[in-house]
């Protein structure tokens, strides 16, 4: 299981719900069970750069999970 | 990764590859390309800041004779849709009328239509010729007129997005953005004393050197090539691709050297129009901007209104921290205000805090990336603020920010903990630097203030080439703005085990290497680094292979030892070590050409902190600030090129101290930009600054081979928050609007004086 | 429209173009002579970045016409170096990493040049005033600051 967070702008696709506890060993895991739970998150949470366990990532998808791990989304940064 | 004390190279200061070229003129940059049969071409553009184009009559222009093709909103197709580039990009269907406006023009200059002639002269006549009926609208201009519920609006289909439910009617203010923590209500009421202000921060330019240019050229199948300055061929291919609908593969762009970028070549302006304006004319198409075009129509940083409230205990340790904050985007949503709302707070261990973003639309240009784009304005309202507890508690400004300092294991305001950082250590060695410690001049004030950026890694590929004398050629995608080519091949050089002077750097353009983003976010020397690295460990592995073959033993009895091939210890053979020389001498024999190569999307940037302080004078009469000291500090985890990187710290601060003393975006009632040009938009000069003291912390980052972190674009944070405190202290007068010009100095200077009697 | 027949010397070569009137000296040199090592910034003559030297004057060339260039001597960065090598200006500037992206390097080397043929020892004051027309965006100064000082010690005293 894995503990995730959510910023307040990506609230409104989660029904308010800012941390949930799921059970993935991989981001593309995180990401299907998501959208199975929140229906139509699909783009905004594959738009977003996550930190696990405190390293961002702006393009996650195969990133393993370990247990216990701490999953935030945010918003995707590129500088300049 | 590498232990500091083992390195041959890296941190040293050798001379960069391409820089004989660049002290002769040799190198050629975006305007420097001439093509047989070239003709140029030239954009109109609004003489309104917000206006509906009723009608767009190109006859006459076409019928000049020199005049080979006319351009304007119809001859665009709508654009793909979906989002695409940094700070800056947004999505497709705006960019495409950010290039070239559709049915509304949306600050004055924007793109109207373009032509192709023989000469500059005939095109600027055809220009003229063009006929535009307009409807003037009335402009927003100020955050305050863009915000209120009944202000024009720049799109009547644009609601607010990001709002817990969607609103019933339209706004300026394209999103909304909100981190919180804790309760700051109750924070507040925990704290001893609270600081509140208001600070404005105006619209300002990246002011690179070299206006944007390119050269385009379309043949018979429609496949088009590109010449241009830009920070990223790739990225600007594939806004080409998506803004004209082409095949990505029907566009060859190449990168010339680049004059200054800063982010504000990371957006495509000229490109789509020098393609379509060769494809119709069926001749190579010069594009150059004026330098006033470049201020007019690219794509300058937001100027932000910003509202913080910081509360803190007796003995200085903060409890909460609140700040509003909107950000001009331009005429098209996407300004910086995530990032400026995700790192406001970063330097601080915050129990309770609240942010609120907006992103608002004016009639001003579209806002681009602007070196740690957000970050400079939501910072500096932090920073002076912290300045004013400092001031309330009798504090020592670094005292109270290493009170509170984030460190390895803090949560950082957008949500992870951070990995190791140098917060904490720039904070020490600031105060324990010679210029700290020493008294300010009699008169003067002194200023600190810290900076911050994240950093990003995102993609490159490298490939290494060992050519048959053992030299070496790397190849990769980045433009190199700043030094980045020696970086490389000091990478190259020390992975290798071979002299520095035996590497080359070649910028490869989208056909001939791998996909990279752009030179830009400070991720150059750490991603594209990492795969050179990794290109050159692929050479390795090949390297002990053939030796192996060579001497009959198997591949895992060989080592590679300063830049040799050696037998690995133990193992009884007796033979001389084969350097890369003698492999790539054999190496037809062995298996054919060595060629190592590395694609990656790099993981792991490390956010870099800097801690920057300084002594300004004020003169009561004139107003005038003068910077009579200036020091920055920066974690950059490991420097590869110690003076590149000092370099990175020196001009932040020039550009940071820029904004802060003198440049603003001046604009009268119509939207029309007052102080377009060099004269009146004063950037730094040599007489405006002093020598700019540098120390590099090196705090490495455990996700790079050689420990590098990104130093880029943290060094403009700061230094607007040193400025604004510096004044404070030398003028006993907190001044809450940026630029600190002698106008201003000399009202804010008046009014207390008269507040007094 | 008519065009111009000039005849003038550059980098200590005969040269001679047709131009238009109007046409400045940083245009021809660029488009019609193809000699883009003087860079265009802002063609209004605050940057610097054009600058060239005429008779050992230091100009900014988008305010000179091409037709004034009528028999003079012009000096662009092209002819700065020599058969020896680079100029030790070029060389010091590379030495302490005085140049960024490099854009505005032409038109410093030209500006030191003027600075150092007539004040061998300048001190730090008069070269950023010197160099105050001449726009960098990248470096803050200090390193060409630094690379002019030491530029100036080694005219002064060749190893």
């Amino acid at each position: 299981m894995v503990r995730v967070v959510f910023p307040n702008h990506l609230l409104s696709h989660t029904g308010g719900e800012r941390e949930v506890e799921v059970a993935a060993r991989n981001v593309r895991e995180l990401l299907e069970a998501l959208e199975r739970r929140f229906p139509g998150s699909r783009d905004a949470l594959r738009k977003s750069a996550v930190a696990i366990d405190g390293q961002i990532y702006q393009d996650a998808f195969l990133e393993p999970l370990e247990p216990g791990a701490e999953v935030f989304f945010m918003q995707r940064i590129e500088g300049g | 990764m590498a232990e500091a004390v083992d390195f041959k190279v890296i941190g040293t200061s050798p001379v960069r590859p391409d820089g004989v070229d660049k002290v002769t003129g040799r190198a050629q940059y975006g305007a420097d390309l001439n093509l047989p049969g070239m003709i140029y071409g030239r954009v109109l553009r609004s003489p309104h800041a917000h206006a509906r184009i009723k009608r767009i009559d190109t006859s006459r222009a076409e019928a000049i004779p020199g005049v080979y093709a006319v351009i304007c909103g119809r001859d665009f197709p709508r654009g793909q849709s979906g989002e695409i580039g940094g700070e800056g990009g947004g999505d497709v269907a705006d960019l495409a009328k950010n290039v070239m406006a559709r049915d509304k023009v949306l600050y004055h200059g924007h793109a109207v239509a373009a032509v192709a002639a023989r000469s500059p002269r005939i095109a600027e006549e055809a220009l003229a010729a063009i006929e535009v009926e307009y409807e003037v609208l009335p402009p927003v201009l100020t955050l305050e007129q863009a915000m209120r519920p009944d202000a024009p609006l720049l799109d009547e289909h644009l609601y607010t997005k990001n709002l817990p439910e969607k609103p019933d009617k339209p706004s300026n203010i394209a999103a909304v953005m909100q981190l919180a923590r804790g309760n700051v209500d109750e924070g507040f009421a925990q704290a001893d004393v609270i600081v509140e202000g208001e600070y404005k921060i105006p619209m300002a330019h990246q002011g690179y050197i070299e206006p944007h240019a390119c050269v385009a050229n379309t043949n018979e199948a429609g496949q088009s090539t590109v010449w241009c300055c830009t920070q990223g061929h790739f990225e600007f291919r594939a806004m080409t691709a998506k803004v004209l609908e082409m095949n990505v593969a029907d566009l060859k762009f190449i990168p010339s050297e680049i004059g200054g970028g800063f982010g504000g070549k990371t957006v495509i302006y000229l490109e789509p129009l020098a393609v379509l304006l060769s494809r119709k004319s069926r001749r190579p198409v010069k594009m150059t901007m004026s330098r006033e075009e470049v201020f007019r129509a690219t794509g300058p940083t937001s100027g932000t209104w910003i509202k913080i409230k910081v509360g803190a205990k007796k003995d200085g340790t903060m409890t909460a921290a609140s700040a509003w904050m909107a950000y001009e985007a331009g005429a098209f949503p996407g300004a910086p205000m995530g990032p400026g709302a995700m790192s406001i707070f970063a330097p601080y261990n915050l129990p309770n805090f609240k942010v609120e973003a907006f992103d608002v639309l004016v009639n001003k240009p579209k806002v681009a990336a602007y070196r740690a784009p957000g970050a400079p304005q939501s910072m500096h309202a932090m920073e002076c603020a912290v300045d004013e507890l400092a001031r309330k508690l009798g504090m020592d400004p670094i005292d109270l920010r290493l009170k509170n300092a984030a460190d390895e294991g803090t949560q950082a305001p957008y949500g992870p903990k951070f990995p190791p950082i140098g917060l904490k250590a720039c904070l020490e060695a600031a105060k324990r630097h010679p210029n700290y410690t020493r008294p300010k001049p009699p008169g003067a004030g002194r200023g600190v203030a810290v900076g911050f950026w994240f950093n990003v890694g995102m993609q490159s590929s490298a490939e290494v080439h060992i050519n048959e004398n053992g030299t070496v050629t790397v190849v990769e995608g980045n433009p190199d703005i700043g030094g980045s080519r020696a970086s490389m091949c000091l990478m190259a050089a020390e992975t290798l085990g071979v002299p520095y002077q035996n590497v080359r750097a070649l910028i490869g353009d989208t056909e001939s290497t791998g996909f990279s983003n752009v030179t830009g976010g400070s991720r150059t020397t750490f991603a594209t680094g990492m795969a050179v690295v990794k290109a050159c460990e692929d050479i390795i592995a090949q390297c002990k292979a053939r030796a192996a073959a060579t001497w009959g033993l198997d591949e895992s009895q060989v080592e590679w030892q300063d830049g040799h091939a050696v037998p690995a210890p133990g193992v009884n053979a007796d033979v001389k070590p084969l350097s890369l020389a003698d492999i790539a001498a054999n190496a037809a024999r062995t298996g054919g050409p060595l060629l190592g190569r590395a694609s990656l999307n790099a993981q792991g940037a490390g956010a870099s902190f800097s801690v920057n302080f300084g002594d300004f004078a004020v003169d009561r009469d004139t107003g005038k600030v003068d910077v009579l000291s200036f020091t920055a500090i920066q974690d950059a985890g490991r420097a590869i090129h110690k003076a590149y990187v000092e370099g990175q710290m020196q001009g932040g601060a020039a550009q940071g101290l820029g904004w802060a003393l003198n440049e603003e975006y001046i604009y009268d009632e119509n939207g029309v930009m007052q102080n377009a040009g060099f004269l009146d938009y004063r950037i730094p000069v040599a007489s405006d600054l002093p020598m700019i003291d540098t120390e590099i912390i090196e705090v490495p980052n455990p996700s790079h081979p050689y420990g590098v972190r990104g130093v880029g674009e943290t060094p403009i944070v700061a230094p607007l928050a040193v400025a604004s405190n510096a004044v404070r202290d030398a003028l006993g007068i907190r001044i809450n609007e940026l630029p600190l010009s002698p106008p201003r100095i000399l009202a804010a200077i008046e009014a207390a004086e008269a507040g007094a009697r | 429209m008519t065009k111009l027949h000039v005849t003038t010397s550059i980098n200590g070569e005969e040269v001679d173009f047709l131009c238009e009137p109007q046409q400045t000296l940083l245009e021809v040199l660029r488009e019609t002579l193809g000699r883009t090592g003087t860079k265009e910034g802002c063609a209004t003559g605050d940057c610097g970045a054009c600058s060239v030297l005429i008779n050992d004057r230091l100009v900014c060339s988008c305010l000179v016409l091409a037709a004034e260039a009528q028999g003079q001597q012009v000096t662009t960065v092209e002819g700065i170096a020599s058969e020896e090598g680079l100029h030790p200006i070029q060389q010091k500037f590379l030495e302490h990493a005085a140049l960024q992206c490099g854009v505005c390097t032409p038109g410093l080397v030209i500006a030191a040049k003027a600075l150092l043929d007539r004040d061998p020892d300048p001190d730090e004051t008069t070269i950023r005033y010197w160099l105050a027309g001449n726009l960098c965006r990248c470096t803050g100064y200090d390193k060409i600051i630094r690379a002019v000082q030491d530029a100036a010690k080694t005219l002064a005293h060749p190893a």
